[in-house]
């Protein structure tokens, strides 16, 4: 059948970071199409170039047949294409048929809109009162104020980011209600996801990328989940290497039966989870994002969430209530997710961003901060680290994302820390630095340092660390040593996988 | 075609000092077509309102007198400023300093010691600490804005001036006037040499400024305060306590506001009455933003304001120019230094119609 988008060597950079290469993309009416990968993969980014929220550098989209210049939503929007997304843009405090008006063009919430909204609410199975304010709704309920928001437009290629990672199994079962309408209507969805299992009972076809590239195009219903995680997370264990790290002794970081309160609406609850890092040894925590990740670094590091039963230990002391610098006073040292903002300053001088990890357990000067000693240890961590800077002493936003990161954690290596927590250590980071980063982070625990590294990198994840636990829903899985351990069978513990990995947790 | 902000990877050290001259410039230019426009003539205007209290030696001294409390005022705003804590509420506590001093006065009323001065002094920071300390508690322990309630207890600092100084505080021998006694000679701040009107005040505004100075660029503390303005989860990743901050930022402010609160009832106006604050309190805002939110900015702006503040006092008798004019100049100032700001962060670039 005639394909009613398609796309054509789609390329993006970002940076240095390739995130979409060469990308073909067919959409076809009367047709769910999945867009499979791996966080980071380039699934958000090819769909924000389809919606007309990105440019690609080169490459094509045509409708019917015709290429077309997507240089806005609202251009994305006349050529018939709509968009869920994951996190609902709505307000909280109007009403639903308010919400479904707001975005249309001098469009009021009158009566014309209303019978418009009944009608297509009552054709796809999406029926809600449309006088309710938004925050007494469910996360389902408000997702289909989305879906409406966009039927209304009559699109003819309907994109859905990940619309079941909010949603309670039996709301899902109804958007698939809705989704198997649309698709009879001869509407084409592009539906993302990495939920294996969901892709197999609903799409008819799959294209999985993996580092902005096709990897392949298979028929979900016809290939087996395990085939398709395979997809998802490449091929081969042969660049395995086992950690540098020596032989395990004590353990340093301790998590007994942890719960900690989410922090947020969307934010997840961590549900008993185990773990122990100990000294000289490096583990690895998977997963897809947002499964728990943020919650487990802020809570070991202290930055955030309240812990509601069980205990976290750090060198042996009990520190459920204790704050980050109190941690780092035994020892631990902390590397979060977000470079710039978090970890740094973005508008101070490198050598002032030592004072933010440092002035608890270092000396920097007292009363008076130590300057020169401040740029000393800077150039001494620029040096050791190979950092490149644009000149001396630059502000932290001035530095490149690899090199910021170097800077980062060679700030915190200096401090010959017990206990490295490091959060997505190479996230947006060029290959070279990632290396330099990794190497560092094993000479660490051959010197006997206990490391514990957060990624939804996979590959990150086997070739570092001596034992990798992955986290869903809140929940560790038990650890395993990365050198008995396949791709495939970390991914499918990430993904909703069968019965028997299950049983695993 | 369309005109686009992009962010600035880095800020031009050289430009610090350039914009605020710069805008002064443009707020200048601004200023005087509207005088033009009301027929008077700019030249004269910029002799009355600038020239005049630059070079004449008596108007100089009440430049730096009105620049006083200002500088008290806006070197404590700055700290919380500076950690992104809105105390819009400084002309109350400026206010309550005004009280609690002047209230010492009234009590040590026919006595002398060197100790009045002082006891003064420290019960108008105490009572502006104590008036500060309200909105800052309101927000950490129940997250209720503080823009909202500071601004409002001046209203209620307001009032309670006015309630003092027509009962229980009024002068039985004012004929009646809503006025204190007038203070002894023990409360009152004397001039520094014969025949002039400077007073300590200046003198210690100018300390603080350089202890403010001091502690923002050299210590801990300082660097805790901007950093939690600056990045909030950078304050908490190197551990810096967000209410502690809050309250310490009010804190300061507060017993700064209340001793400028205490310098300005015991040197310029030597009684309780009402309106002594003269709204201050809220002109130190606008000092804080001009001076860039840095100690030695505040206390150069402190004085260029003062300077508009005095120059409007002679323009309305000599030019018949309406005073309200002076606060629509400060008001034109201060945009003009935060379009300048934006500049400084952001780059205005014209985006062009991508070609098809």
């Amino acid at each position: 059948m005639e394909p009613i988008v398609e796309l054509r060597g789609i390329t993006k950079y970002f940076g240095a970071l390739l995130a979409n290469a060469l990308v073909d993309l067919t959409l076809r009416p009367g047709e769910i199409h999945a867009l499979l990968g791996e966080n980071g993969a380039g699934k958000s980014t090819l769909v924000k170039i389809l919606y007309g929220l990105l440019a690609p550098d080169s490459g094509e989209v045509l409708v019917a047949g015709r290429p077309v210049k997507l240089d806005s939503p609202r251009a994305a929007r006349a050529h018939g294409i709509g968009m869920v997304f994951q996190h609902f843009s709505l307000f909280d405090e109007m009403s639903v048929i308010e919400n479904i008006a707001v975005p249309l063009d001098g469009a009021v919430a009158d009566s014309a809109l209303r019978r418009r909204v009944m009608e297509k609410a009552a054709q796809f199975g999406l029926e809600i009162e449309l006088d309710r304010p938004v925050h007494t709704l469910s996360a389902g309920e408000r997702q289909r104020i989305e879906i409406l928001r966009v039927l209304i437009q009559e699109p003819k290629v309907i994109i859905l980011d990940e619309p079941t990672s909010v949603l309670t199994p039996s709301e899902s079962e109804s958007l698939f209600v809705t989704l198997e309408k649309l698709k009879a209507e001869g509407a084409s969805i592009l539906f993302i996801s990495h939920k294996l299992e969901e892709v197999r009972r609903l799409c008819d076809r799959a294209t999985v990328l993996r580092a902005g590239r096709i990897v392949g195009t298979a028929n979900p219903r016809r290939v087996s989940a395990q085939d398709l995680a395979t997809l998802m997370v490449g091929e081969g264990i042969a660049e395995l290497s086992p950690g540098a790290g020596g032989k395990a002794g004590e353990p340093v970081l301790l998590l007994d039966r942890l719960s900690v309160m989410p922090e947020t609406v969307h934010g997840v609850e961590l549900d008993k989870v185990d773990l122990v890092v100990r000294s000289g040894e490096i583990v690895a925590v998977a997963g897809v994002a947002g499964n728990g990740q943020s919650e487990l670094y802020n809570a070991i590091s202290g930055e955030g969430g309240r812990i509601s039963a069980g205990t976290l230990a750090i060198a042996g002391r009990v520190m459920n209530r204790a704050n980050i610098n109190e941690r780092r006073r035994v020892g631990a040292a902390f590397v979060p997710e977000a470079r710039l903002g978090q970890a740094t300053l973005p508008q101070s001088a490198l050598s002032d961003n030592i004072v933010l990890s440092w002035h608890a357990t270092e000396a920097i000067g007292s009363p008076f901060i130590d300057r020169e000693r401040l740029e000393t240890v800077a150039q001494g961590i620029v040096r050791d680290f190979d950092v490149r800077i644009p000149r001396n002493d630059p502000v932290a936003a001035q530095l490149s994302g690899g090199n910021l990161q170097k800077y980062i954690v060679g700030r915190e290596v200096k401090r010959t820390p017990r206990l490295i927590v490091i959060d997505q250590p190479s996230w947006g980071v060029d290959a070279r630095a990632a290396r330099h980063i990794r190497q560092t982070l094993m000479d660490l625990a051959a010197n006997g340092a206990a490391v514990l590294v957060i990624t939804q990198d996979l590959d990150e994840a086997l070739s570092l660390a001596d034992s990798i636990v992955v986290m869903r829903k809140g929940r560790m899985s038990a650890p395993r040593p990365t050198r008995a351990t396949t791709r495939a069978e970390i991914g499918l513990l990430m993904t909703e996988g069968s019965r028997t990995v299950e049983g695993v947790t | 075609m369309r005109l686009v902000l992009v962010r600035r990877r880095r800020i031009s050290r050289r430009r610090q000092f350039t914009t605020p001259a710069v805008a002064l410039l443009v707020a200048l230019a601004i200023g005087g077509v509207i005088v033009w426009l009301m027929g008077r003539s700019p030249w004269q205007a910029l002799q009355v309102f600038i020239i005049e209290p630059l070079t004449d030696p008596w108007a100089l001294q009440e430049v730096l007198l009105k620049a006083t409390p200002l500088m008290l005022i806006s070197i404590g705003l700055l700290f919380c400023f500076r950690a992104s804590r809105w105390n819009i509420g400084a002309e109350g506590q400026f206010l309550l300093g005004g009280i609690c001093g002047g209230g010492i006065a009234i009590l040590t009323h026919e006595m002398s010691g060197a100790w009045i001065m002082p006891l003064m002094m420290l019960a108008g920071a105490l009572g502006g600490l104590a008036y500060a300390a309200i909105p800052a508690v309101l927000r950490t322990r129940f997250g209720i804005s503080e823009i909202l309630t500071s601004l409002m207890l001046v209203y209620v600092a307001d009032l309670l001036l006015d309630y003092l100084v027509r009962g229980p505080w009024r002068d039985p021998k004012g004929f009646n006037f809503p006025q204190s006694v007038s203070f002894s000679d023990a409360a009152i701040l004397h001039p520094l040499f014969e025949g002039g009107r400077l007073h300590i005040g200046l003198i210690l505004a100018l300390g603080i400024a350089a202890i403010a100075f001091v502690l923002f660029r050299r210590t801990l503390f300082g660097f805790a305060v901007a950093a939690s303005g600056d990045a909030p989860r950078a304050a908490n990743f190197a551990g810096f306590n967000e209410a502690r901050i809050t309250v310490l930022v009010f804190l300061i402010s507060g017993a700064l506001a209340g001793l400028a609160g205490v310098v300005e009832v015991a040197g310029q106006v030597q009684q309780l009455r009402p309106g002594f604050g003269q709204g201050l309190g809220f002109t130190a805002i606008i000092v804080a933003f001009l001076g860039r939110l840095t100690p030695l900015g505040a206390t150069l702006s402190s004085v260029v304001i003062a300077i508009l503040l005095i120059g409007a006092e002679s323009a309305q008798v000599s030019l018949k120019l309406p005073f309200d004019l002076t606060r629509f100049f400060m008001g034109l100032l201060l945009i003009c230094v935060l379009v300048g700001e934006s500049l400084d962060r952001y780059d205005l670039q014209i985006e062009r119609e991508r070609a098809t």
